[in-house]
């Protein structure tokens, strides 16, 4: 920063004192001036008075195990109530005895995304790991080979619910609509004028309605329109307008990463001789998507915490079954400790969700690295 | 919200254009039949009424109304697939045919029945807008509420008969309103707010959770009618017979004193002829209404007597705690009372 913005100010202060150590360093950090100790004083005031008030809340004073009996007695947090109720909240209405399925899922699934995370392991084996794990999922979640041929007891996507809904709904979400956002984008800057104006209204139709109410369309209102008889699976429905939706708001951040490219580059590629869909792939695509990375993962992690918004067409995500415990008569009155465990799952895969971004972005652009 | 309601009123008017003749017999009865299951819109998670146990299943009063109705078609209360509904979206989907049945503690209006094109089964259960109040502000009665601080959440006809009740009985009040269910109840146990006012079966929910219930007393009086009851779309007729008659078996079980434990003896044994109507023995009543001649046995197998599924869920052994009171059988001075089964 203070090569930057020199200042006479800067050529006139003395070079770091020899004995420079860490400690000197944070001092000076700290208490360097006037504003800066006071904005450190009034913080450690702000941490003195809300940490304990926050340990004792979180840890001395709280229930770990026993009833609400117990929970109410105590003033601290009652995380028993998250330890009996722990298996609703993440699995919903899923039924009991079926539980390894999506758990083995959910491993699968966190597992296969790790790996992918690796650049080392982006290989073509990867998709197709990829294209085979899919069914797998699935199978595991509803019993039945591809929906079809049953092999273990089916369980009908009524009863899909909590944690693993909302990662199939927001990863399939966005894996999927990630393609058609590369093509919409394109379609926006392409020459051809009716291609231009289909993506041009695609986008702006889709950015110009809530995504509740292209939920509540594609719930409510769809089915109206099917010839009587016909029926189109909920969770499919709601995963289509997800889709559709996010393709519409990546496709704007992909174009903006397209117009970031220097013109010279596009005319690099027209000179080689590659064909339109070649330069695109080899030589404008892949500089694009690495500019975008920021605001692409800015989009995933919105999109991750808004499909609990599927509740409102009857689908249970993982925040609905932190909620229906809630109204046990028998549990009555601990929403806080719920809600302090909804935001800390979500906190986690939307933490890592960002991490792995920077990761991305500095082993995308060695140029960059110094 | 309004939004909502507009959407509601195209899903409405799409509908109708969809459908045509409404007398059409039985096109949602066919569908449940085919798909071998029926879907039952459940509301919000409500303390007594419907919440997920710690199993992961459906549990309450608007939950056990469903199963029954399942048992009755299909011999099988397991056959019901629950579908939450918001309160802004219960009425499209139940017009779109989301859900085959609502059991969300709607309240049966005129509005409602006529203009959006619905039937309303009998009322399962009669619940009034009321007051709770800390004991030691010695209030007795509503009508001595002048001046007072009204916790109250915004856009619902709670709000509206509230203010109805103070300006009929020339008093005034100040309202603090607060949109979610969780935040209005602090407010009311932090003081924010002298009074809150909700359904009464709602208020006993929230007094059970304060930390010294004791303190709290629901006021006797009732400002309002709730009157609370499962709803079909038109347009089937023999449907809506079938939900409309499982709640009236309900109620005429508990009559009789049939209950989940003496049932069996009461198909062996009983020599009432109007139990043995009801229960098959003498057949006819199923094939009346196009089930089988057992529906009332599975219902009563499945969930027991109406008496039964409210002493589960709300009755005075639960932490809900609530009389019986007005929802109790005519027998007994209340109000439910089921037409002859014959």
């Amino acid at each position: 920063m203070t090569q930057l913005a020199a200042t006479a100010k800067d050529f006139v202060e003395p070079p770091p004192s020899q004995k420079d150590t860490p400690l000197l360093r944070l001092w000076r950090t700290l208490f360097g001036s006037t504003l800066n100790s006071a904005i450190t004083v009034m913080v450690i005031l702000a941490l003195v008075w809300l940490v304990p008030k926050i340990v004792n809340w979180a840890i001395l004073d709280a229930t770990w195990t026993g009833v609400a009996a117990d929970c109410r007695k105590a003033s601290g947090a009652c995380w028993a109530f998250i330890a009996e109720k722990a298996r609703v909240m993440v699995f919903g209405v899923y039924p009991g005895e079926e539980l390894w399925r999506p758990t083995l899922m959910m491993l699968l699934f966190i597992g296969m995304v790790g790996v992918s995370m690796f650049k080392r392991l982006w290989r073509r084996e990867l998709i197709w790991a990829w294209i085979a794990l899919v069914p797998v999922l699935l199978l595991l979640m509803d019993g039945r080979i591809l929906f079809l041929i049953p092999v273990l007891p089916v369980v009908p996507t009524n009863r899909w619910s909590g944690l693993p809904v909302t990662l199939l709904l927001s990863l399939f979400g966005l894996v999927l609509a990630f393609p058609l956002a590369i093509l919409v984008a394109l379609g926006r800057r392409s020459t051809m004028p009716v291609i231009r104006v289909l993506s041009v209204c695609y986008i702006e139709l889709i950015r110009g309605v809530p995504l509740i109410t292209v939920l509540f369309m594609a719930s409510l209102i769809f089915p109206l329109f099917l010839p009587a008889g016909m029926t189109v699976d909920k969770l499919l429905r709601a995963q289509i307008a997800i889709i559709l939706f996010a393709a519409a708001y990546l496709a704007e951040v992909v174009r903006a990463g397209l117009q970031g490219i220097p013109r010279g580059q596009y005319e690099a590629a027209d000179s080689l001789g590659l064909t339109y869909w070649q330069s695109m792939r080899l030589i404008i695509l892949p500089q694009a998507l690495k500019m975008v990375i920021p605001p692409l993962v800015n989009t995933f992690i919105g999109f991750f915490k808004d499909t609990t918004l599927i509740i409102i067409v009857g689908l249970f995500d993982f925040l609905f079954s932190v909620r229906a415990p809630l109204a046990d008569p028998n549990w009555l009155g601990f929403p806080t400790e719920a809600y302090v465990f909804a935001a800390a799952v979500y906190f986690c895969f939307c933490f890592i969700m960002s991490k792995y971004s920077q990761y991305l972005e500095r082993e995308l652009s060695p140029e960059r690295r110094r | 919200m309004r939004f909502y309601k507009l959407l509601a009123a195209a899903a409405a008017v799409a509908f109708t254009a969809a459908v045509g003749t409404p007398a059409e017999a039985g096109p949602i009865l066919d569908a449940i039949k085919q798909r071998g299951s029926f879907k039952c819109g459940t509301g919000q998670p409500t303390p007594g009424w419907g919440f997920t146990d710690s199993a992961g299943t459906w549990q309450g009063f608007n939950i056990d109304i469903c199963r029954a109705v399942s048992a009755a078609l299909f011999g099988d209360p397991g056959k019901t697939q629950f579908v939450v509904v918001t309160s802004q979206s219960r009425f499209p989907a139940l017009q779109s045919g989301e859900v085959d049945v609502l059991s969300n503690n709607t309240t049966w209006t005129l509005a409602r029945d006529s203009q959006l094109g619905f039937n309303f089964a009998p009322t399962i259960f009669y619940d009034g807008q009321g007051f709770l109040i800390p004991k030691k502000l010695g209030i007795t009665s509503g009508l001595k509420l002048d001046g007072a601080t009204v916790c109250v959440s915004p856009g619902t006809t709670t709000e509206l008969n509230l203010a109805d009740y103070f300006r009929a009985n020339r008093m005034s009040f100040k309202p603090v309103v607060i949109e979610n269910a969780d935040e209005i109840r602090r407010a009311y146990f932090d003081g924010r707010c002298d009074v809150m006012t909700n359904d009464r079966s709602a208020l006993a929910a929230i007094r059970t959770i304060a930390p010294n219930p004791a303190d709290h007393v629901v006021l006797p009086d009732v400002i309002s009618k709730e009157p609370l009851a499962p709803v079909v779309k038109h347009g089937d007729d023999q449907w809506f017979d079938i939900v409309k008659w499982t709640v009236y078996a309900l109620m005429e079980a508990e009559e009789n004193g049939i209950t989940k434990a003496n049932i069996d003896k009461m198909v062996a044994e009983s020599k009432d002829p109007r139990i043995q109507r009801l229960l098959g023995v003498t057949p006819g009543m199923g094939a009346a209404i196009g089930l089988d001649e057992k529906w009332v046995v599975n219902i009563i197998k499945a969930v027991g007597n109406y008496g039964e599924i409210y002493e589960r869920h709300l009755g005075p052994k639960t932490p809900l705690q609530l009389e019986r009171g007005v929802n109790d059988l005519w027998t007994r001075g209340g109000l439910m009372y089921a037409p002859p089964i014959r």
